[in-house]
């Protein structure tokens, strides 16, 4: 149960800066519905550094799902500390953990979640409509995102009138697009088949690799996991396993042994 | 957030279901256009009521002879206006009631007006030279004729409009000599013209003259005849008062006991055309409160509407809050959809407010009023309309859970 000493990726990659993207203290989170309470998080501490590329793993209800929410600041923990970016964002009010979603995180869902009926370019741009940026900053700034993810062309495109590699696509410019401190993607790949998932985890291992960009990424897939640099494992509300992946990793050695069993 | 960009984002969601949007709004421009046609309705009849009054002179109090007690000869009764009660003394003894400013007898009668090759047939009044006065005709060229004209019985006539314009042809018609029953009559005033009676009756299709010609030269009469004497009351409070003075005046000079009826009738027509007022504004009170229910309905339907949009677009409000949008933003986006759709409902209904108040007045040949008070009021009323239904439903959304808005399927 004891979590390894994390070597982070900002390591290998040589950007390193004395300010951890993610830093969580003891961390608790208990909700409570009528009688029942339940302790989805149990005392977690995280860091994670600029540069780095985590894959976070676990069985449902291992607490994996509430951590992505407390660090996507959707919502808030019971007790404990969570340090943002430098800034302590435990006792914000909704309003600025809003203005934090909207400029530290870019969030990357499952299921895409993009804005239906609503051109590409526009749903890459809404973030930047909420941060309050002029229109043709904001146009210039969604168009390059869009490239970078290599989807010029698809600007005017309906989600609709896109696959679902294309979609994801979209969703990660709409991420990118107003420079977040870090990416926290669902089960990206989750809605994809292997080769369309492959192309998004290529895109993924890229930002970070040449743009340096954080990213954390929840998965039960070890062919995912093995995209990223880092391994963080949920198990009963408590970090379980905490490694970097190295070279020599394969998806056995990633699955754990009770997983393993289920699949 | 822009203030511009919330209005772009709600004009865009409104765009993408159009058929919604048209539909939702069409309970606000029902609603909108029914308060305006209503009220605009209701205020065109007030204003035709008050024409009406203006036309017919100022306080006026109508006497007619006959009717009631009085017997023609033979017991026949007979109707009002055709008996032969009223006489001159009795407008003389009228006059002198404090109530009453002015008094004029009126002898009717019916004439072949000719000019030149022209001619016309219509009714003539004979009046004192007070009854200008009384009835506020407004003299478009010439004069009215003078007391003189009424103590020698001057063939002087005032034409109206219709006879003047037929008869003369655009020639100038002062001093100008007409034939009546092959007696000449002299010109002196044309009447200005006041167009068509309540009844459809051309009011301008008359002729006037002193009284005292009427009853000497028109009517081959041994007695001199009055059908009817008009007087004007020195206030409009004063009416109901002069009515009650005039018929007691009557009885007694007319030498009427208690029991029997009388031999004439008082008309307060200013109390009548009041009371008719009344009821054209109680009326525009009523259609327009009966429209503004169904402006009522529209907003529910709104809200309604509103309600199902937030609940289908659960997920995309999950979406927005994760990137970043404040709740108050999403509110405002909301409130803005049905803030822009109760306008843009209330700008057509406008529209079609104006459209059908216009074609009702032609359709009943009412004078076609439309209430700029009343456009403002409704227009203003369905934006609040918007704020007030739109709230709930905006609220609802903004205080939505991300999370769980999120995993909404």
């Amino acid at each position: 149960m004891n979590a390894a000493p994390g070597r982070s990726g900002t390591e290998l990659n040589g950007s390193t800066s004395a300010v951890p993207v993610i830093s969580l203290k003891e961390a608790h989170k208990i909700y409570r519905t009528g009688e029942i309470e339940v302790h989805a998080l149990r005392g977690v501490s995280l860091e994670v550094r600029r540069g780095e590329f985590v894959a976070v793993m676990g069985p449902s209800g291992s607490g994996k799902s509430t951590m992505m929410n407390i660090i996507g600041c959707l919502d808030r923990l019971t007790s404990g500390a969570y340090i943002l970016d430098g800034v302590d964002v435990s006792t914000m009010s909704k309003n600025n953990l809003a203005d934090t979603r909207n400029t530290k995180i870019g969030f990357v869902f499952q299921s895409f979640n993009l804005i239906p009926r609503t051109s590409a370019l526009a749903n890459v741009e809404l973030p930047m409509v909420y941060a309050g940026l002029a229109p043709a900053e904001r146009r210039e700034r969604a168009r390059q995102a869009l490239e970078s993810v290599g989807l010029g062309e698809k600007a005017a495109s309906l989600p609709n009138q896109l696959s679902g590699g294309q979609q994801q696509r979209v969703a990660l410019a709409r991420a990118l697009a107003s420079n977040p401190a870090m990416i926290l993607a669902d089960e990206p790949t989750g809605a994809l088949d292997t080769t369309t998932a492959n192309e998004i985890m290529n895109i993924f291992q890229n930002l970070n690799k040449e743009r340096g960009m954080t990213i954390v990424i929840v998965t039960h897939e070890a062919d995912i996991a093995l995209h990223a640099l880092r391994l963080v494992r949920f198990r009963d509300g408590l970090i379980q396993e905490d490694r970097p992946i190295l070279p020599e990793d394969d998806i056995l050695t990633l699955q754990h042994p009770l997983e393993a069993a289920h699949s | 957030m822009r203030l511009l960009d919330i209005q772009k984002m709600a004009i865009h969601a409104l765009g993408k279901n159009k058929i919604q949007t048209a539909l939702t709004m069409l309970g606000i421009v029902i609603g909108v256009g029914a308060v305006i046609a209503m009220v605009s309705l209701g205020q065109g009849a007030s204003k035709l009521v008050q024409e009406q009054v203006a036309g017919l002179g100022v306080n006026v109090l109508q006497i007619q002879g006959g009717g009631g007690n009085y017997q023609g000869g033979g017991g026949a009764r007979q109707a009002a206006d055709q008996g032969q009660s009223l006489t001159s003394d009795d407008v003389d003894a009228i006059r002198n009631l404090p109530t009453i400013a002015l008094a004029t007898p009126i002898a009717q009668a019916q004439g072949q007006f000719v000019f030149g090759n022209q001619n016309w047939q219509t009714r003539v009044e004979g009046s004192n030279e007070d009854y200008v006065e009384i009835r506020a005709y407004k003299i478009a060229q010439g004069e009215f004729f003078k007391a003189d004209d009424v103590r020698t019985a001057s063939r002087v006539v005032v034409l109206g409009k219709t006879v003047a314009d037929t008869l003369f042809q655009g020639a100038d018609p002062i001093g100008q000599t007409i034939r009546i029953r092959n007696l000449p009559y002299q010109v002196v005033g044309v009447l200005a013209a006041k167009g068509q009676s309540a009844q459809g009756q051309d009011q301008d299709d008359t002729a006037l003259m002193p009284y005292t010609t009427v009853q000497k030269k028109m009517v081959n009469s041994a007695l001199p005849r009055i059908n009817r004497i008009v007087v004007s009351a020195v206030s409009a409070k004063a009416t109901s008062a002069a009515k009650d003075q005039i018929t007691g005046l009557l009885r007694e000079r007319h030498g009427i006991r208690t029991g029997q009826q009388d031999d004439f009738r008082v008309n307060n027509i200013t109390e009548a055309a009041e009371t008719a007022e009344n009821t054209a504004r109680v009326m525009t009170y009523l259609l327009g409160s009966i429209a503004a229910v169904s402006l009522l309905v529209g907003g529910i339907g709104i809200m309604n509407i509103m309600l199902v949009s937030v609940t289908e677009r659960t997920r995309e409000i999950g979406i927005r809050m994760a990137i970043g949008s404040r709740g108050s933003y999403i509110r405002l986006q909301f409130l803005a959809e049905s803030v822009i759709l109760c306008m843009l409902g209330g700008l057509i209904g406008v529209a079609v407010g104006v459209g059908l108040s216009f074609g009702i007045a032609w359709y009943m040949e009412w004078p076609s009023y439309i209430s700029p008070q009343a456009a403002g009021i409704a227009f203003l009323f369905s934006a609040v309309t918007g704020i007030f239904f739109g709230y709930y439903p905006a609220h609802k959304a903004a205080s939505m859970d991300p999370i769980e808005a999120l995993r909404y399927e």
